[in-house]
């Protein structure tokens, strides 16, 4: 399907839960909010003509220092799906804010998403409720605080062992 | 899981495995062990020879690929993009490189996406090499791996002739390539492919067929298409179960649309098929940049001076004096390590855009403007602006789609840059390959999914 | 100088020169210098002329530990861990720039330096160092290893 008439097809069917749609640079984005989010996900992967059966990607992006977006929800979680069988792809974002960092899981529909959110959990600190498992992938248990969070200092180290420098 | 089963009571006789697991031990693998061209972090849990549970850690080649990207301007991650894949850094340059252009919206030279698709393609069989080099090499097959690497030498060599370097290249940039290709390249290129045939040959004859290979590989490490799917998996391991895609087929980007060129696919989706497909990807690879080769625009470089080279230090002296006329279109010498980026080879392989591409040496050192040019590119809070918004490009890595996420608040600056690496969904199905085989099949089967460190952990 | 300090500096001289050309490295292989580290190690530039081409990937016997690669904050215990379990004499070669300082990860994920952890004897920078300087640093290696056999 054309990536304009997917983003018409998931207004249609979900009308409010779908907050904005895009198509800057020809990737088609939809932003949804986080109730429907799963159900968007699961229509995404099972209806016949969608067919997203491959999570791409998934990662969050800390917004809070884009000109216009610092007052708004904190964490934009973003999933890239694409379709072997349509050849198509489609962004879906949600977005969250840093009081309240949860995300329900995909761990259910894809089990690559299993380590793509622990990693998002490791790095931005977005929770993921009813994840199996969710430790950090990346860092150690000990690191304090998540590192692409953008007010966490490029060059704060924190050794195991040896001297901090 | 028939075929598990088998081997775990042809090891510890009918019905092992099965009871309540008290007499499982545990292993830790990793994350410095010989057998493991990679440092991850593999728990088994054993029921004597069989693996019964794995739990993979990564992460101890974390070096903060993504926070990098976010301190300095959107041309100074690409040295850190080198260092993604590191056996194929020309592809994870031009996938970056892709993916700003594509958020810019400006289009590169037709002889620049030539030169992409032929050094990626190298880069690609030196990969491969290299991948069933070590793996081969694990299995006890040293001269495969002395085979192999010798043929990586050769493309090394090549490499170092276009970009200087033999490894971390940094010959992407946005809008282009750091410099034309060198005038001998294309016969270099088809001796050095010559030499790469010989070896394939050869390996064909020592792996395909030899029976201890065979006995490691074939059956072993199977995943299924759905789980593989499922998993996301994509490159060789995909194609190895029998799935057509290959981002180059699928979306093909620069100039893959124009070329003849297959994708090898195989059904049995172990780790005998991973090897076959691997093997046959580095001939398409070879045909695909001998075909480039035979298109590409532009020709060989021709040095056509009108009038006398001149050196840079009279050239700019002229300048001082007054003496502009006719100056810009004097050619001058420039040094050898800028060979390849001549005004007229600079023209060929970068795009037409001030607001990206920094002009020829030549142009900043005769004319104001030229200069002026160069330093809105290179002072803080100038440089290349992308308009605010974000692109995802995906181009085909050595070991699958290799995609870029890139995040702009419109000043020179990347706003965010993630990497879509191709090798962290294998790794995440990898206890799914290994659980329920044995424990001398984790070699293979690791070194079978080709697992590079720096993109794995970033 | 007595007879017998004449001798003692003859075998000295011996174990240092026995030494020096046989030495079993321990490969500590992380990063993109592997793959530069596997070059050297090949046919076109064979280590093997120097009496180093046996790698040992026990700690327990090798002599020479090689960090090749950028060493992690997450890694740095188990570099140490392997370094301690060498027997003497050991040396230590910081292979990359990576190790030698951090290079241009000045970043919250790497160790700035392997000489913050273990001791270092020969430093080969370059990101990755080409085989000739690799083999450059060998060779320093080597009149190291000749020059200080009285660790025995």
């Amino acid at each position: 399907m054309e990536g304009g008439a997917i983003l018409a097809e998931l207004q249609a069917r979900f009308g409010a839960a779908v907050v904005e749609t895009h198509g800057h640079r020809g990737d088609h984005t939809a932003v949804v909010t986080r109730e429907a989010l799963i159900e968007v996900l699961g229509h995404c992967r099972d209806d016949a003509r969608l067919a997203f059966d491959v999570l791409m990607d998934l990662t969050a992006v800390d917004v809070s220092r884009l000109p216009g977006r610092e007052d708004g929800p904190r964490f934009e979680v973003v999933y890239h799906l694409a379709s072997l069988r349509h050849n198509h792809r489609l962004r879906l974002k949600v977005r969250v804010s840093e009081d309240h960092p949860v995300v329900p899981t995909a761990v259910p529909l894809w089990p690559i998403a299993d380590w793509l959110e622990r990693e998002v959990w490791d790095m931005f600190g977005v929770r993921f409720e009813g994840h199996p498992d969710l430790r950090r992938l990346l860092l150690y248990e000990e690191f304090v605080g998540h590192p692409l969070r953008k007010d966490y200092p490029v060059n704060r180290r924190q050794p195991l062992i040896g001297p901090r420098i | 899981m028939a075929r598990a089963t088998t081997t775990r009571e042809f090891m510890l006789g009918e019905g092992a495995g099965t009871g309540a697991g008290s007499q499982n031990i545990h292993v830790g693998v990793g994350p410095a062990h010989p057998a493991m061209h990679g440092i991850i972090r593999i728990q088994a849990e054993l029921d004597g020879e069989v693996i019964v549970k794995a739990d993979v850690e990564i992460g101890y080649l974390h070096r903060a690929f993504e926070k990098d990207c976010e301190v300095g301007g959107w041309n100074n991650a690409i040295p850190y993009t080198d260092r993604l894949n590191y056996v194929s850094p020309l592809i994870n340059n031009f996938g970056y490189a892709s993916a700003v252009e594509k958020l810019l919206g400006i289009d590169i030279t037709e002889r620049c996406k030539y030169i992409r698709v032929i050094t990626s393609e190298i880069s690609r069989i030196c990969d491969h090499l290299t991948c069933i080099g070590a793996s081969a090499m694990e299995l006890g097959a040293f001269t495969v791996f002395l085979y192999m690497i010798k043929a990586r030498e050769f493309l090394w060599e090549l490499v170092e002739d276009v970009t200087g370097a033999r490894l971390t290249i940094s010959y992407g940039r946005v809008g282009g390539v750091k410099a034309d290709l060198p005038p001998d390249f294309g016969d270099k290129m088809r001796a050095a492919f010559k030499q790469v045939r010989e070896v394939l040959d050869e390996v064909h004859r020592l792996l395909t067929g030899n029976r201890i290979f065979m006995d490691r590989m074939v059956g072993v490490g199977v995943l299924s298409r759905e789980e593989t799917i499922a998993y996301a998996i994509t490159g060789p391991l995909l194609r190895a179960v029998g799935v057509p895609y290959d981002v180059r087929r699928a979306q093909p980007y620069y100039v893959y649309d124009r070329l003849d060129w297959e994708v090898p696919t195989q059904t049995a989706g172990d780790n005998f098929a991973r090897y076959l497909v691997r093997m046959a990807e580095m001939e398409q690879s070879m045909r695909i940049a001998e075909q480039a080769l035979d298109q590409i625009p532009g020709g060989p470089i021709n040095v056509d001076h009108q009038g006398c080279p001149i050196d840079p230090a009279t050239y700019v002296d002229q300048g001082k004096q007054g003496k502009t006329e006719g100056l810009l279109l004097v050619p001058i010498t420039l040094s050898p390590n800028l060979q390849g980026s001549e005004r007229h080879a600079h023209q060929r392989v970068n795009a037409a855009d001030k607001r990206v591409v920094l002009p020829p040496k030549e142009t900043t050192y005769g004319s104001i403007e030229g200069l002026m040019n160069h330093f809105m590119l290179i002072m803080e809070g100038y440089g290349i602006r992308p308009p605010a918004g974000e692109a995802y490009f995906a181009v085909e890595g050595a070991n699958g789609e290799l995609g870029f996420y890139v995040v702009s608040d419109g000043t020179d600056r990347p706003y965010r840059v993630r990497c879509r690496p191709p090798c962290l969904p294998p790794m995440a199905a990898l206890h799914r390959m290994i659980e329920g085989e044995m424990v001398a099949d984790l070699v293979p089967t690791f070194g079978s999914v080709n697992m590079i460190g720096g993109e794995l952990d970033r | 100088m007595g007879v017998g300090s004449f001798f003692t500096s003859k075998l000295d001289e011996a174990i240092g020169w026995a030494r020096k050309y046989s030495i079993f490295q321990y490969p500590f292989v992380t990063a993109c210098c592997g793959m530069e580290y596997m070059a050297t190690a090949c046919s076109h530039y064979d280590i093997d002329r120097f009496g180093a081409g046996l790698p040992r990937f026990s700690p327990r016997q090798a002599d020479v530990l090689f960090v090749v690669g950028t060493i992690s904050h997450k890694m740095a215990p188990v570099l140490k861990r392997v370094y301690d379990q060498m027997t003497e004499p050991k040396w230590v070669v910081a292979f990359g720039v990576c190790t030698c300082t951090g290079g241009f990860y000045d970043n919250y994920a790497t160790v700035q330096g392997i000489d913050t952890i273990i001791p270092v004897d020969v430093y080969i920078p370059g990101c990755p160092p080409r085989p000739e300087s690799v083999i450059d640093g060998l060779m320093k290696l080597q009149e190291k290893i000749a020059a200080g056999a009285q660790r025995f």
